[in-house]
């Protein structure tokens, strides 16, 4: 297995783990992470497979992909942190409403 | 003749999404104009989508590439019937929102509406006018975030909880839309429809296979757009979001939003997948999920209490409908496609009055209780009438632009021997009949308990009494909008390469 398809393995391993994270935890800090860390698998999988073949420049297009990716993600987790702090002020707990905290 | 050449090469795309976005700088920048910028904005936007149809009836579809540099490297714009009808939706529908909206939002709501608003509208553009996939993902991502903001505007308890699940869901969608992304542009090296179209196509006649990364991307890019559409069982954030967002809000997710990730994955499936894949336990999936959303969602409908639940309820359902496309159509241009492209703008409109009526009833009695609903036709007759015509075109009656489209796919199960989909079609039809004279019952009679009025402004009521009457319109107007419709490129219509 040559290092590229490797680092994509663990981008998909990441995401599947952020998956079955955002699905058992039920505090919305820890859903919010989950989210951040499939994000991160997702753009580990688009810097890895951008190396074609081991002799050849990597395409510089996945990097500008993910340079975009990341600032999406940056705004994204901003939105979710005010709403979840505005959520446990309003509740008085951070998690959603039909979900018990653990 | 000269005016006419520069209105004819001015590029009403661009405009399209400069405006909205210079507008929501605008109405941030100058809080207390806010309400006259965001009004003029949404009007530009008018002009400038019938601008963008004038260009396509002259030139057929339309490509711009954003500061002269094309595909594969650049940003390129793509319009064809299909974006040109549901950018006219959207400006149709935004224009009538703003209207309502100048006089739904206190003072203080309204400096942190407008800005939002005008972001929401730039990315629904930017969606509508993308032709790569990579794009698509961005304006997908500024379309939910700032739907999510919208949603908890008013900083109730409810609203806060729908918008923190709707953004949960939301941002999950986008990256498994993305994980398919970047699998495709590993396989083919590009992001641009037309041009991964033609790989695909390409690497598909040499090798007769598909390989395992094509069926990821399209489990991924599918599931993703099915969550983001709220489709049976996806449905889960919907109701509480739609149901606890302002009125106008409301209008705006259930008309316009939802449909933008179903546009995506139409547009994705017909022009990439399905000429490839065997389609076949695909489409049966997809028609079976449609038929189980038509009458759960309708059922649910029937069971709510509260007026905005039922009218989100009844978008589950009808969302249902817009699924049978994938049973019913061949390829794109035929009776089902159209009929869906149909049910896409009618549903919008119709939609969009309920919602309206919902905020009116809501600004008058203080509460959205259908059984508490007392004498809205002799105090509100404005509203009530908003609400029957949008009812009868939720529910498919003639001569509502429902009607039509319901017709268009029921003709296509009926000739394709679909008996089955033909028959929940139906069903759908008398559930949502049931639905919604239960709520246009109450408002008959008087209410056992009742509750000072408060006066409700005539541009709310007629905004929401001229969107039903669109909706209404729309049974008359099925020609021209379906020659609209089949403004294509012959290579994304035929399939590309045959």
């Amino acid at each position: 297995m040559n290092p590229a398809s490797f680092y994509a393995l663990v981008g998909i391993g990441l995401f599947c783990l952020g998956l079955f994270a955002l699905i058992i935890n039920s505090h919305l800090l820890r859903k919010i992470l989950a989210i951040n860390i499939m994000g991160s698998g997702v753009f580990l999988v688009l810097v890895a497979l951008a190396r074609r073949a081991e002799n050849m420049p990597a395409d510089p297009v996945p990097h500008a992909m993910v340079i975009t990716g990341i600032v999406v993600a940056i705004s994204a987790t901003a939105l979710a942190l005010t709403l979840m702090l505005r959520v446990a002020t309003e509740t008085g707990h951070a998690t959603l409403p039909d979900e018990v905290e653990k | 003749m000269a005016m006419q050449n520069a209105f004819m090469a001015f590029p009403w795309a661009v405009a399209l999404i400069l405006l909205p976005l210079t507008g929501a700088i605008c109405c941030f920048l100058f809080p207390r104009i806010s309400r006259a910028l965001g009004l003029i904005t949404s009007f530009a936007i008018v002009v400038s989508v019938v601008g963008l149809g004038w260009q396509l009836l002259e030139h057929g579809s339309y490509r711009h590439a954003v500061g002269g540099w094309g595909a594969p490297l650049g940003i390129e714009l793509y319009a064809d019937g299909l974006s040109l009808l549901m950018l006219a939706t959207t400006a149709l529908v935004g224009f009538a929102i703003s209207v309502y909206s100048t006089t739904y939002f206190k003072p203080a709501l309204a400096v942190r509406f407008w800005p939002i608003w005008m972001c929401l509208l730039a990315a629904l553009n930017a969606l509508f006018l993308s032709a790569d996939i990579f794009n698509l993902y961005v304006t997908l991502e500024l379309l939910g975030l700032s739907a999510v903001a919208l949603t908890a505007l008013t900083g109730s308890k409810e609203a806060l909880s729908g918008a923190m699940r709707y953004l949960l869901a939301t941002l999950l969608a986008s990256l498994a839309y993305l994980l398919g992304v970047t699998l495709l542009y590993h396989s083919f090296g590009s992001v641009d429809i037309t041009i991964l179209a033609q790989q695909m196509q390409a690497y598909h006649a040499a090798t007769s296979s598909v390989t395992p990364a094509v069926w990821a991307a399209l489990g991924l890019m599918a599931a993703g757009l099915m969550l983001k559409t709220a489709i049976f069982p996806l449905h889960f954030w919907l109701p509480p979001a739609h149901g606890s967002a302002p009125a106008p809000v409301s209008a705006l997710l259930s008309a316009l939003v939802v449909k933008a990730s179903f546009y995506i994955l139409l547009r994705l499936w017909f022009t990439l997948f399905e000429p490839l894949v065997d389609g076949e336990a695909i489409n049966t999936m997809m028609g079976l999920l449609g038929c189980a959303a038509i009458l759960w969602g309708s059922v649910q409908a029937m069971r709510q209490t509260r007026l905005k639940l039922l009218i989100a309820y009844s978008t589950v359902a009808q969302i249902g409908y817009l699924f049978l496309v994938f049973p019913l159509t061949a390829s794109m241009g035929s009776t089902a496609w159209n009929g869906v492209a149909y049910l896409i703008i009618s549903h919008a409109l119709a939609k969009s009055a309920m919602f309206l009526c919902a905020g009116n009833l809501l600004c008058f009695g203080g509460h959205d209780r259908i059984a508490d609903l007392d004498r809205v036709v002799q105090r509100l007759p404005l509203t009530a009438a908003a609400f029957a015509l949008a009812g009868v075109s939720i529910m498919g009656l003639p001569p509502s632009g429902g009607f039509i489209g319901k017709w268009l796919l029921l003709e296509a199960a009926v000739t394709q021997g679909r008996w089955d989909i033909a028959a929940v079609m139906m069903l759908g039809g008398l559930l949502a009949a049931a639905y919604i004279f239960k709520v246009i019952g109450h408002t008959f009679i008087q209410a056992p308990v009742t509750h000072e009025a408060q006066p409700v402004s005539a541009s709310m009521q007629w905004s929401a009494l001229l969107l039903a009457i669109g909706a209404m319109l729309l049974g008359f107007l099925s020609l021209p909008v379906l020659s609209l419709l089949n403004i294509s490129d012959i290579t994304l219509a035929s399939g590309v390469g045959s």
